[in-house]
């Protein structure tokens, strides 16, 4: 189940009325179990038996170990968290019998529980691997490759389909029909960015104490749980610990509705209209006939993801802060800017900077303290085109996608470069009002199309797809 | 962000968020009653981004139950909407002669390209008639039924014809087929006059048509037509970027050849004595009154001639041969009394070039079809 009008309109009801009865001491306690229910109830239905039980109860006791492991050796475990860890399981036990419940009455799941015996194997499997994990050196090493591990089964066709398969054979289901769509696992992409944050803060001592209501509140919190943004930990822990201060809900619902239904608007009647045979994808880059369509549909394409994306993100941000948790901001204005890093500045904000604080500052740090250190040339190119490939690789394992991140990586490089041998005339061009409006205008013409032209290998599932689309747009073909 | 300062500057108070979800609910109430009493769906039809930023299309819009993405094309009930799509609403140049086909599936195209359809067939000849170029147009549809065919022949009249082509098979003709196709079904009001006008053999109140009560025709209850006549315009920039207005699969499954020991056709289980009155040939009749001083031309389409089991009761999977003998010979007996230019084509084109269906043809079968067509129609008016 993806962000639905339907699923919006019950986040909604739900704000209302957690604003309205729910007492100021037990509102952290409401998005806790909020939180937990949501990722049960957006998980879509799966072909592979008892998956759509058992992918979010992942997510569940995946996040419990992660808190377990990112505690500080200070931090003790509270009664607060007994009690936390006793509505997760009880919870993940219940949902497990509703196997014998009718399905008209089964609810938040999208088909029949497991056994419960296997249920109860897999908590078991993991609070024995976290308890043997707990004070083990390379703890947090373990479990970051466990999180990228899964990452590059979900993320790569290759190792999701013979995932399936296994899985296929394993529950007794035809393994000629395995596909990637069997391990559609939702919200896996945005809790493993939450998780490995965590996980690194954790070992650089940046993290704070989180108990595990609030830790799990923050991996899991419905609204940007199936599409981000990704917030901070320390960020989220701030607001969430203010929501038992006195509130002034108008204010918030204001707000709230505000960002909702600009989401929608955006998300809901553009994105979905220009879906409507206005934009890019695979069978119609293959049928394009002349040039200008395909810039058409090119462009289509890149407004189409622009008004997608941050539509659901206003959604997930209005929702947040009807509740009381301000998500950080993901887009501003990203096809105005003027140049590629502010682009990257202003487009998938929470992205770019997660993939800045975890993969290009360690890298860059890790390439200055080398010795002989490389030329600053060569350390720029490298962390640029490293950053930019670990966001491409992250969006799917395939070829454009590394593509498309190289595209980026040197398209922030070759920026780079440009304006450290050009400050000097862009500085000189601030008393010239119209040389600089012109500079701007051909700045942002190159960046847009440079974005745009990018795209093509995003949308495009495949390399001789991409290379004639290009052909096509630049009337070669 | 810059994005969002406005907010900062609204209210907020529970005055102001209930003032605004007033407002806008009672605009909206206010806009629904107004578009329910105005009901301006067929003027909004009209309204059309076809030929003028996007090229007009060649035929009409169908959607073939592929992805509508993958085939640039939907299915609509709204004729002007249709029509303001199609390359024949663009103005007529004074030195063309407009001949309009007329007819099923297999006037349309099923599984052809654009330019592998009949009217692009006759196209490609560069006919002229009295120093006048002719120009072909498909307004093909792909239902069977006459009634559609009645529906499409009258709204197009106002394109000006100098001539029309209706092709007609057997399938078209059964009176339980005529309210089949929602085209049909959902335009009623442009059916009850040629009803009236033409005492067809329809009920103008058959409840097999559509009539939006005063709920239905708000934008709630429009909100689907509303949609399409969207998606009709945001498909033009695929089409025109491709040309492709229908999916074709790489393997069309071929036809059926051998048939059970089966007499049935239509509501008959076995063989029967056919009249006039068990065909809708007041239909045809209405449809050639319509075209009045416009000369035009009933075709009896070719179609796919089994030689496999059990074809000594069958021609194909449609039709038995008692009742397609008995339709012949009443077209061309009704023809002749009624003095309407006839043409029997049914079994004009080899077998092997039909394909999904009995009257679906190939390109080349398409081709074939035209050229009998130029050569009995048009030899003696270059």
């Amino acid at each position: 189940m993806g962000l639905s009008l339907s699923t919006i309109a019950v986040f909604v009801v739900i704000a209302i009325v957690y604003a309205a009865i729910i007492p100021a001491k037990w509102r952290g306690w409401f998005l806790f179990i909020a939180s937990i229910l949501f990722v049960y109830w957006l998980q879509a239905d799966i072909f592979v038996r008892w998956l759509d039980f058992f992918l979010p109860t992942l997510s569940l006791i995946i996040t419990v170990t992660s808190w377990y492991l990112t505690r500080s050796s200070e931090q003790r475990i509270s009664p607060q968290d007994k009690i936390a860890l006793l509505i997760i399981s009880g919870f993940i036990v219940s949902l497990a019998l509703l196997r014998f419940v009718p399905a008209d009455y089964r609810i938040l799941i999208a088909s029949r529980p497991p056994p419960i015996q296997f249920v109860i194997g897999l908590l078991a499997i993991f609070a024995v691997f976290a308890w043997l994990t707990g004070k083990f050196k390379w703890r947090y090493s373990l479990f970051l490759i466990f999180i990228l591990a899964i990452f590059a089964i979900l993320k790569t066709d290759a190792f999701a389909v013979q995932t399936a398969q296994w899985l296929r054979t394993w529950t007794g289901q035809d393994v000629s029909q395995a596909s990637a769509i069997d391990l559609n696992w939702i919200g896996f992409s945005y809790l493993a960015f939450r998780l490995m944050h965590t996980v690194r803060d954790r070992q650089s001592g940046l993290l704070p104490e989180l108990s595990l209501q609030e830790y799990v509140t923050y991996v899991l919190f419905f609204p940007a749980f199936i599409s981000g943004p990704i917030d901070r930990a320390e960020r989220f822990l701030q607001d969430f610990q203010a929501l038992s201060e006195k509130i002034i809900f108008s204010e918030r619902f204001v707000e709230g509705f505000t960002r909702i239904s600009v989401g929608i608007f955006k998300k809901f009647v553009i994105a979905d209209t220009l879906a409507q045979g206005m934009s890019l994808n695979a069978i119609n880059a293959a049928q394009i006939e002349n040039s200008g369509g395909a810039w058409i549909l090119l462009y289509g394409y890149a407004l189409r993801l622009f008004f997608d994306f941050s539509g659901y993100s206003d959604i997930a941000i209005g929702i947040g802060v009807l509740f009381g948790i301000k998500l950080p901001e993901n887009f501003d204005q990203p096809y105005m800017r003027a140049s590629i890093t502010k682009f990257w500045q202003s487009w998938h904000i929470t992205l770019s900077n997660w993939v800045r604080f975890y993969v290009f500052s360690p890298l860059s740090r890790y390439l200055l303290k080398r010795k002989p250190k490389p030329p600053s040339i060569l350390i720029v190119l490298i962390t640029q085109s490293a950053t930019m490939i670990a966001i491409g690789l992250w969006h799917g394992g395939t070829i454009n996608f590394l593509i498309w991140g190289i595209w980026h990586g040197l398209g922030l490089f070759i920026h780079k470069q440009w304006t450290d041998r050009t400050r000097a005339f862009y500085r000189q061009l601030k008393d010239k009002p119209r040389q600089q409006l012109l500079a701007d205008g051909v700045a942002w013409f190159i960046t847009f199309h440079f974005v745009v032209l990018g795209w093509v290998w995003f949308a495009l599932p495949d390399l001789d797809t991409a290379l004639i689309m290009f052909a096509k747009l630049f009337g070669l073909s | 962000m810059r994005d969002w300062k406005w907010i900062d500057n609204l209210p907020k108070s529970w005055a102001f968020l209930l003032r605004v979800v007033v407002k806008a609910l009672l605009l909206f109430g206010l806009c629904n009653l107004i578009f329910a009493w105005l009901y301006p769906m067929q003027f909004l039809g009209n309204l059309s981004l076809y030929g003028t930023l996007f090229p007009a299309r060649d035929r009409l819009p169908f959607y073939d139950g592929n992805d509508p993405s993958q085939s640039n094309s939907i299915s609509l009930n709204n004729l002007p909407a249709l029509f303001a799509s199609h390359d024949v609403s663009q103005s007529k140049p004074g030195d063309e002669f407009r001949v309009l086909l007329i007819g099923d599936s297999n006037t349309w195209g099923w599984y052809l390209d654009n330019d592998e359809t009949l009217s692009a067939q006759l196209n490609h000849a560069d006919l002229t008639v009295n120093g006048r170029d002719v120009v072909f147009y498909n307004l093909g549809y792909p239902v069977m039924s006459l009634t559609k065919d009645l529906l499409i022949l009258d709204y197009a009249m106002q394109y000006d014809p100098d001539m029309i082509i209706w092709l007609v098979s057997l399938a078209s003709f059964p009176p339980e087929e005529q309210l089949v196709p929602p085209l049909v079904r959902n335009n009623q009001a442009r059916l009850s006059p040629l009803i009236e006008q033409y005492n067809l053999n329809i009920n103008p109140e058959d409840e097999a048509f559509v009539q939006p009560d005063f709920w239905q025709r708000t934008i709630v209850g429009q909100r689907r037509e509303l949609a399409d006549l969207l998606r009709l315009q945001t498909y033009g920039i695929g089409w025109s970027a491709t040309g492709i207005d229908q999916f074709i699969p790489e393997n069309i499954p071929l036809r059926q050849s051998d048939f059970e020991t089966d007499y049935s056709w239509s509501i008959y289980p076995e063989s029967v004595e056919l009249s006039e009155n068990e065909l809708a040939f007041d239909v045809l009749s209405a449809g050639i009154q319509i075209a009045g001083d416009t000369p035009i031309i009933i075709v009896n389409e070719p179609m796919f001639i089994s030689d496999g089991q059990n074809s000594d009761i069958r021609f194909n999977s449609f039709y038995p041969i008692w009742a397609y003998e008995q339709y012949r010979d009443l077209l061309s007996q009704t023809s002749i009394d009624n003095g309407w230019q006839y043409l029997d084509l049914w079994d004009s084109i080899a077998p092997q070039e039909f394909t999904d269906s009995p009257v679906h043809l190939t390109a080349h079968g398409t081709e074939e079809l035209a050229n009998r067509l130029i050569n009995t129609i048009f030899e003696n008016e270059e």
